[in-house]
């Protein structure tokens, strides 16, 4: 009687000490992902509230928005000072889709080859695409500056685009390949014994699955043309220049003082949008970015 | 490049195929692989053609143009010097910082010459590379733990992390240069005077700590990834026979963990070597945060043939830095890559 209450006693206190071990432990992940969340979230929100901030309160450092105001949104748009920034965004988003669109169409067909065909080299072809991707942009810069300037296309915006097609179709290549990867061929097959061409089952029956797959692509591809920065800087001028070079030139009304708030306007216009789209589709991105590295 | 693959890939039934091996093999067989080969070639042609106008050409380009010399006013003499062939000089000028000399020959690179720095900015950029990429593995595995436990808000922290990645880089380094401007917040909430784009090691800081805000999250999913595919019931095994919290990370997250891992830090380091976006804008490349790629940057409007030496030389660096990685460190890409970890799951 007294040993069985002893044990069960016992048991009581072995599980309580286990819950509150898994109490602590779950206090201890919240308060990580606190942290992470604060590292993560605190730059970016310091960058919009200085958006909305006043001018004359650029460095004020309380950290709820103060002195709210639209003035520095129209500022980003001036171009009294000799910023471009409206140009420069639509630069972007014709360089960025022109080069996203090149990228799918040539990429999809790479990557339908390496997922499902055997052939001869087939690593070999893999890994100069993988080397490609991670092709310093550094090695293009110079003799693509010679070339331009001796066929006279600094400054036009297929001297933009020709280089961000260098690192955006492999990048096209590699992470649709990982998703053909996964697909349900079976049906490819089935479409097949239905009496279909292999090329009438890629358009038919593949295409319309890979949708998402190639849309999640095209988004990783327009991000990254999107940010680009080391060749247009060299190779642009004011009326081609994408935002990121637009954003890094911000000047102001004296040259001595930088504009912040007028800056973090147009970082906030430049990323907003990116920041909506990553997250709407966040898991497929998540799939998208990590699909080389893993599987 | 099949032979680096070690094991022969385990493929995934369903297509029916394995590498392709010299030796013999059935006659069905031949003929399928031969009529995919000459699929496969009409599908990669354009992707391969793309990649040779944009990559090799420019490469066989740089490497022809860093053996000419370049045309232009000698800067000691003031006289025009012609083009021509140029040997080696154009490599000896970097890395033995010889500049050419007024009656020929060469001298020691006059200090604030760019050939003189050519030392101190590869020190510069590995300095930045093993330091932020040290820091986002560290920082990058510790988020991905946390990640990968079950918790109210999960899916709101994986989705905060892709904020920092979805920023570009040129509006993170104005962003940075607001936060630590000298009576920017980050002075204030640490309360600190430090004028960090001032000197070199603050101004060092600055962009390590920018850059690891910027891509610890990408380096945090590519863990994240490799740790989901961790079964839970090996966890469960080791739990049941005693193993301590340490025990498991070490002997079964660890090693499982490794080849995405090795990836990620392979990914990151290439990325790291060629960093530009930063410093350039960051700290304009002053206070010894010149790197090589500004290096090159800085070189061209001085002359394109001495900068596709240099260029040359980072891409010569860069490559040697992933061989050693694939070869040595066993971040095998291409195996990753094709799915042949499968196997070893």
């Amino acid at each position: 009687m007294t040993a069985a209450t002893e044990l069960r006693a016992e048991q009581d206190r072995g599980r309580k000490a286990a819950q509150n071990r898994e109490k602590w432990a779950s206090v201890r992940t919240y308060i990580s992902a606190a942290v992470i969340l604060f590292w993560c979230l605190a730059p970016a929100y310091w960058m919009v509230v200085t958006a909305f901030r006043d001018v004359g309160y650029t460095y004020d450092t309380s950290l709820l928005p103060t002195h709210i105001t639209l003035d520095n949104f129209r500022t980003a748009f001036d171009t009294s000072f000799g910023n471009r920034f409206g140009q420069a965004l639509l630069n972007s988003v014709f360089i960025g889709v022109t080069v996203t669109v090149i990228s799918l169409v040539l990429g999809v067909f790479a990557a339908y080859a390496l997922a499902r065909l055997n052939f001869r080299f087939k690593y070999l072809v893999l890994g100069f695409i993988l080397g490609a991707s991670m092709f310093p942009g550094v090695a293009l810069i110079t003799p693509l500056f010679q070339l331009f300037t001796n066929i006279g296309w600094i400054g036009t915006y297929q001297a933009l685009i020709i280089p961000n097609i260098s690192f955006v179709l492999p990048l096209t290549v590699y992470t649709m390949t990982s998703f053909f990867r996964e697909m349900p061929w079976e049906l490819e097959e089935a479409a097949r014994v239905d009496g279909c061409t292999q090329g009438q089952a890629f358009r038919r029956v593949i295409m319309p699955l890979a949708a998402p797959a190639i849309f999640t692509t095209a988004i990783l591809a327009f991000i990254s043309s999107w940010n680009e920065f080391l060749i247009a800087s060299q190779l642009s001028n004011d009326a081609t220049q994408p935002v990121t070079v637009a954003i890094a030139n911000f000047a102001g009304a004296q040259p001595q003082q930088i504009p912040y708030t007028a800056i973090m306007a147009a970082g906030t216009i430049v990323t907003i949008p990116l920041v909506i789209l990553v997250l709407v589709f966040q898991r497929k991105i998540v799939a998208g970015l990590t699909a080389g590295a893993v599987k | 490049m099949a032979t680096e693959l070690g094991p022969t890939p385990v493929k995934e039934p369903a297509s029916g195929g394995t590498p392709i091996h010299h030796g013999p093999k059935g006659v069905g067989e031949d003929n399928a692989i031969a009529s995919q080969g000459k699929w496969a070639s009409w599908l990669l042609a354009p992707t391969i053609v793309a990649l040779g106008i944009v990559i090799v050409y420019p490469i066989i380009s740089a490497i022809v143009m860093s053996f000419q010399k370049d045309a232009g006013l000698d800067p000691v003499t003031g006289l025009f010097t012609e083009g021509g062939p140029a040997g080696f000089s154009n490599y000896t000028n970097w890395l033995f910082q010889q500049c050419a000399a007024p009656g020929g020959g060469t001298v020691a690179c006059p200090p604030g010459t760019l050939g003189s720095q050519f030392w101190s900015a590869t020190g510069t950029t590995f300095y930045f590379t093993i330091v932020t990429v040290t820091l986002e593995t560290i920082l990058g595995f510790w988020m991905a733990i946390i990640m990968a436990r079950t918790f109210r808000g999960r899916s709101l922290v994986r989705a905060a992390v892709l904020v920092p990645w979805a920023i570009p880089t040129a509006v993170t380094a104005q962003l940075w240069l607001f936060i630590f401007a000298f009576e920017g917040i980050g002075n204030k909430l640490f309360n600190t005077t430090i004028l960090w784009t001032g000197s070199e090691i603050p101004a060092r800081w600055a962009v390590i700590i920018a850059d690891t805000w910027k891509t610890t999250p990408f380096m945090a999913l590519l863990i994240l990834a490799g740790l989901q595919m961790i079964p839970a019931e090996v966890y469960e095994a080791a739990k049941v026979d005693g193993a301590s919290a340490w025990q498991r990370f070490r002997m079964i997250t660890l090693p499982l963990v490794k080849p995405a891992l090795m990836v990620a830090i392979l990914f990151r380091t290439l990325d790291a070597l060629r960093m530009f976006d930063l410093p350039y804008i960051l700290t304009e490349g002053s206070n010894n945060t010149t790197t090589l790629s500004i290096l090159v940057v800085n070189q061209i409007r001085q002359g394109f043939n001495s900068a596709a030496a240099l260029s040359t030389i980072t891409f010569i660096i860069i490559f040697i830095v992933a061989f050693i990685f694939v070869r040595f460190l066993g971040a095998n890409v291409v195996e990753q890559q094709t799915g042949a970890g499968k196997g070893k799951k």
